[in-house]
């Protein structure tokens, strides 16, 4: 005790062991234990961070065996053709390729394809502009009492499950745009090359516009969300400098705000465009579930590859060649080509966006 | 109007387009928050007139009877969920934050994990389900039950817990895991003590989120789970298990009165149970923010 607050030089330290460093059993047990508790972490974080690679490649390898069969004897058929048949399933088994199939079988998907195509735009078209706007209206606009349940609801609109949707779109959503919005547009429309599109007959709300409508109530949240968290993080003095140079609101928006958030929201775009390409409940609901149509026009009802499978696996099974399970695993591929597809192009699309320089000050 | 040069002499027509934006960008909001109200409110309205309590407590028989079995079947699965996908997930977020070291360039580390859970994360259900279907179902001859339910709904949503894992934990600040460094505690001692409870309400706000979306899911459920109008047993294989979404997605259009009422009262009772699940994860946020340095009530 005498020693205290007095500096008594550098404490000579031992290493373990002392000075010919040969360290008791006990000693080299105790630290082992105490130094992989970190190995303990990283072993484990480090499996179940492997976890979505794995379920990745098992999904990949499993569609790719499974839709071999079909891939043979279908070939370019399936991305062109506009007929989905099963054959004759009770009837005789022919061989193609070396692959096993019910006579008369044949699958094209064609139909399905631009069906998921035309939903997925529709959706996207209809969610980035209100999306946008709706992100917007919550940072900008809004007192924070009336912006905090707004955004609420939004979530809420987020966490809605599509089965609901679906049902509500169904029962509610459709009929009431058969009866009052398709009408009045239908019966005005010229008949003129684009526009020929939206006349007659509308049908009673099962379709392709319907679709696409519900659909982009499902990604609005995304998009709205991912924007609104985009917007907040925008630095204020760039903007507060566009509003003391007189800017109005919406130059700000326009030439300051989107421009710093661009490949953010483009991001968030090809969330929802993936949201909206692999939604299957909903919109088997609402789109009729068709096989073998391309809607007529914007009211007709058609299918989607996601709306297919889950209609179609059951009786697939039927088929005891597996040659109908086959066609949907292929149906599955298409779909996941189409899904990483986008993806892949918007990564490009930012990456080459958010290496050009300052985003501010351009334009104006 | 050329989008590369404003008239600023304009004044009256930049106040006008001014004016439009503003009101356009309040009507985008009201065509977001309207039909989300128009969809509670009709859920509601076609559910409750026709309600009974004893739905909630009777199993279904046919196209009759309650619920029960489908709702402790939603709350099984969402349990298995929170088992697999909540441990999974929390390791994996963990790992992706504080262990992966960051590549020569400085960018985060583990790219391919990250990668690979982002694709994961775009990857439909459908696809998911039907691969659970083909190899676990049929392939491994495990019938519809309860473990290809637990594991496809896990494998869907371990990435938005990972994602939320990890955001959570660098919201930790950097001076807490410093000043553990310097106490001279092990970096495992710091991550459990201090790092993870700083980031719990972080993470239990994306478990939260991650049960809700598990549990408004259809489609990988028809394909892994089937139905029943038993409840469920425990077991994991060969036994189907009922859900809450099955009901409305196959009675909606059977041509019996009761058929759709079950429909309804189990998309009241989705509803019901999302809504609770979203203002729970709400009320998570909105105390850590009051309890948070420099944060506002």
């Amino acid at each position: 005790m005498a020693l205290i607050g007095r500096d008594t030089g550098p404490v000579p330290v031992s290493p373990p062991g002392g000075a010919t460093g040969r360290v008791s059993l006990p000693r080299r047990v105790a630290d082992f234990g105490r130094s992989n508790a970190t190995g303990i972490w990283r072993w484990t974080g480090w499996t179940a961070a492997a976890v979505p690679l794995a379920a990745l490649t098992f999904t990949v390898v499993i569609l790719l065996v499974k839709a071999w069969p079909s891939i043979r004897v279908n070939g370019g058929f399936f991305l062109t053709g506009s007929a989905w048949k099963p054959g004759n399933t009770y009837g005789a088994t022919v061989h193609t390729h070396g692959v096993a199939h019910p006579l008369g079988s044949s699958y094209g998907a064609w139909p399905l394809i631009v069906g998921t195509l035309q939903t997925s735009a529709i959706a996207v078209v209809i969610a980035l502009p209100v999306s946008l706007g709706a992100a917007f209206a919550l940072t900008e606009r809004l007192p924070s009492w009336l912006s905090r349940p707004l955004g609420f609801a939004v979530e809420i609109l987020a966490g809605i499950p599509s089965v609901i949707i679906g049902l509500w779109g169904v029962l509610t959503l459709g009929p009431y745009l058969a009866q009052h919005v398709y009408p009045p547009i239908a019966d005005h429309m010229p008949d003129v090359p684009v526009l020929r599109y939206f006349r007659n007959p509308v049908g009673h709300g099962e379709g392709l516009a319907t679709s696409g409508i519900v659909l982009a109530l499902m990604i609005i949240p995304i998009i709205t969300a991912t924007t609104r968290d985009l917007f907040v993080q925008v630095p204020r003095l760039p903007k507060e400098g566009a509003t003391a140079l007189g800017m109005t609101e919406s130059e700000v928006a326009r030439r300051v705000t989107i421009p710093w958030v661009r490949s953010g929201i483009i991001g968030a775009t090809v969330l929802g465009l993936g949201r909206a390409l692999g939604e299957t409940i909903a919109v088997a609901m609402v789109s009729g579930a068709a096989l073998n149509t391309i809607a007529p026009n914007i009211y007709g009802t058609m299918g989607t590859i996601a709306a297919a499978i889950v209609t179609q696996l059951d009786s697939a099974y039927t088929d005891g060649t597996g040659f109908a399970v086959s066609a949907l695993a292929e149906a599955a591929l298409v779909l996941a080509v189409i899904t990483i597809a986008a993806n892949v192009i918007a990564r490009v699309i930012i990456n080459r966006t958010s290496r050009n320089g300052a985003p501010v000050g351009r334009g104006v | 109007m050329s989008t590369m040069t404003t008239d600023f002499t304009d004044t009256r027509g930049r106040r006008a387009r001014q004016q439009i934006f503003r009101g356009l960008t309040l009507l985008a909001l009201v065509l977001v928050v309207a039909p989300a109200a128009w969809i509670l409110i009709g859920v509601v309205a076609r559910a409750v007139p026709t309600w009974q309590w004893s739905v909630l407590w009777t199993p279904t028989s046919g196209a009759g009877g309650g619920l029960s079995q489908d709702i402790v079947g939603t709350l099984v699965l969402m349990f298995g969920v929170l088992l697999v996908a909540g441990t999974l997930g929390l390791l994996a977020g963990i790992y992706l934050s504080e262990m992966a070291a960051p590549t020569r360039s400085g960018r985060p580390g583990a790219r391919l994990f990250r990668s690979a859970t982002e694709v994961l994360s775009g990857v439909p259900s459908i696809t998911l389900g039907f691969v659970a279907y083909v190899a676990l179902v049929v392939g491994l001859h495990w019938g519809f039950s309860l473990l290809p339910a637990v594991l496809v709904l896990s494998v869907m949503v371990i990435p938005y817990i990972a994602k939320s894992t990890e955001t959570a934990l660098s919201k930790v600040p950097t001076g807490y895991r410093e000043g553990a460094e310097a106490l001279g505690m092990s970096p495992a001692y710091a991550l459990r003590k201090i790092v993870i409870r700083s980031a719990i309400p972080g993470v239990v706000t994306g478990l939260l989120l991650a049960l809700a979306i598990a549990g408004g899911e259809t489609a990988p459920l028809l394909l892994t789970a089937g139905n029943t109008s038993s409840y469920p047993t425990g077991a994991l294989l060969h036994q189907p298990i009922g859900y809450l979404t099955y009901p409305v997605w196959t009675f909606y259009n059977y041509p019996s009165e009761q058929a759709h009422h079950l429909a309804y009262d189990a998309a009241l009772i989705l509803v019901v149970l999302v809504m609770v699940l979203l203002v729970a994860s709400r009320l998570i946020v909105a105390r850590t923010q009051r309890h948070a340095e420099g944060g506002r009530a």
